[in-house]
């Protein structure tokens, strides 16, 4: 039984998503950040935790972007099989992006050539990340991804025999590279696996994880919980300024790779890392 | 906490230290990557800067727009590194301050030093509560930029953090060393 969709729609959920998503910061980190804020041992730190919090707050009641970077849009799709969509599927995320972000006073942060950076004016085009599932059902997740966090994160290519010690010494080196650049308290997706593109796009489903959340799998659970520590043993702090809170979760996603290949990508998010979702 | 006013003085910016909380109120100029650029060709074209340099502030901010009866969108510092190439000419020129986030070059970090100036740090991301502290806008150059057009700004008790002080402390370093030190002494 094919179900019908009009593109119309698809619109209208990625306005409303692009503009929640700016505006509301999501449940699984408010409470993380509340509990980091009442764990944090350094004053200075706790301060500026607690004035972030406040900022959600005002964001929220006010109905204004929580950080003024409401980033470049990424849309992710998961389309059920028995959906059939009238009207263009690509056209409909990006007038969605472009309406949101005119309508929701986002800003327009995109350049449309990467070397001649002229601004587009209208926050598009978005990257959209697509695919086709069992079901009838559309699934869309904006998640705005700014700067800040987005220009700390790194992908290599380790090698086998590098391992599990090879990843968890990139994973710290790319936290302290980040420092206070990506608004510490970070979160981190981390991808492990996969292939030179499959890793970046593991580690950023990875970042949107809830916080309330382990790696299904205990192996990588124990890693999770482990790297986490080691990162809050740094001292990097809130703003990089010191403190216990350097961040807030980490998750990995893993996958199939090469038998010569072991792929890795950590994606930095800051402490807003946004994500909205509706299913149609 | 201690309120300080814009221009900044040279008495002031030595009087500032390494991890100070201070208040900032006045006309500050915001100005990021693309501005930046802008203003080094300026330079190399010795044409002149969108304002006069001595005593002044620059705030690395790109705001979201404005909504209806609001004086400013959402707006808070960004990564003030990726300005370091183009800060020391700025410096130079008389440039006393800067308000970014994130930490700075060896070489910026120097000429900071060598200029009597002063690097503050705003909160990242507290951008709601960024918009509240400013009590005018007006674009002063390069519209064409959207939101990063140099604009001025009248701010009033910007919560700031001394960053990088005119004696070449480092409120990072400083900061996180502390931190470490306690958590030692304490397990």
């Amino acid at each position: 039984m094919v179900r019908e969709l009009d593109a119309r729609q698809i619109e209208e959920t990625v306005c409303e998503l692009c503009i929640r998503a700016c505006r509301e910061l999501p449940e699984d980190i408010g409470k993380r950040m509340e509990e980091a804020a009442r764990d944090e041992d350094w004053d200075k730190a706790r301060a500026i935790l607690e004035l972030l919090l406040k900022n959600a707050d005002v964001a929220r009641k006010s109905a204004v972007p929580i950080c003024q970077d409401t980033g470049m849009a990424v849309v992710f799709c998961e389309v059920g099989q028995d959906v059939h969509i009238t009207g263009s599927f690509e056209e409909a995320i990006c007038a969605g992006v472009r309406k949101g972000y005119t309508e929701g006073y986002l800003r327009k942060s995109v350049v449309g050539d990467p070397l001649r950076r002229k601004n587009t004016g209208d926050n598009t085009p978005p990257v959209i990340h697509l695919r086709l599932v069992p079901g009838d059902r559309v699934r869309l997740t904006v998640a705005p991804k700014g700067a800040g966090s987005e220009n700390m994160s790194r992908m290599t290519m380790l090698t086998p025999a590098q391992g599990m010690e090879g990843v968890r010494q990139f994973v710290m080196e790319t936290v302290r590279l980040a420092g206070a650049n990506p608004c510490p308290p970070m979160i981190l997706g981390i991808g492990v696996g996969g292939n030179f593109e499959r890793a970046p796009e593991l580690a950023k489903e990875a970042l949107l994880d809830s916080l309330d959340t382990w790696n299904p799998d205990p192996f990588y659970a124990d890693l999770e919980k482990e790297w986490l520590d080691e990162i809050n043993a740094m001292g990097i702090g809130p703003q990089g300024l010191g403190g216990r809170t350097t961040c807030l979760g980490l998750h990995i996603h893993q996958e199939a790779t090469h038998i010569a290949c072991l792929p890795v990508a950590v994606n930095v998010g800051c402490h807003v890392t946004r994500h909205a979702t509706a299913v149609l | 906490m201690r309120e300080i006013n814009t221009p900044l003085d040279h008495a002031t910016v030595m009087s500032l230290h390494a991890g100070e909380q201070v208040l900032l109120s006045g006309v500050i100029y915001t100005a990021r990557d693309a501005a930046h650029l802008r203003m080094m060709e300026c330079i190399r074209k010795g044409e002149k800067l969108p304002f006069e340099l001595t005593g002044q502030v620059i705030y690395y901010a790109g705001p979201s727009p404005t909504p209806p009866g609001a004086v400013v969108g959402s707006i808070g510092p960004t990564t003030s590194m990726r300005m370091d190439s183009m800060t020391p000419p700025l410096l130079e020129r008389g440039l006393a301050g800067m308000v970014g986030k994130g930490g700075r070059s060896q070489e910026v970090c120097r000429s900071i030093q060598e200029n009597s100036a002063v690097y503050f740090v705003a909160i990242g991301g507290a951008a709601a509560l960024g918009a509240q502290c400013v009590k005018a806008l007006e674009v002063i150059a390069w519209d064409d930029l959207g939101p990063e057009s140099v604009k001025r700004l009248v701010v009033d008790k910007l919560p700031v953090i001394v960053a990088v002080d005119a004696y070449g402390a480092d409120a990072f370093e400083e900061g996180q060393s502390a931190y470490l030190e306690q958590k030692k002494s304490m397990d």
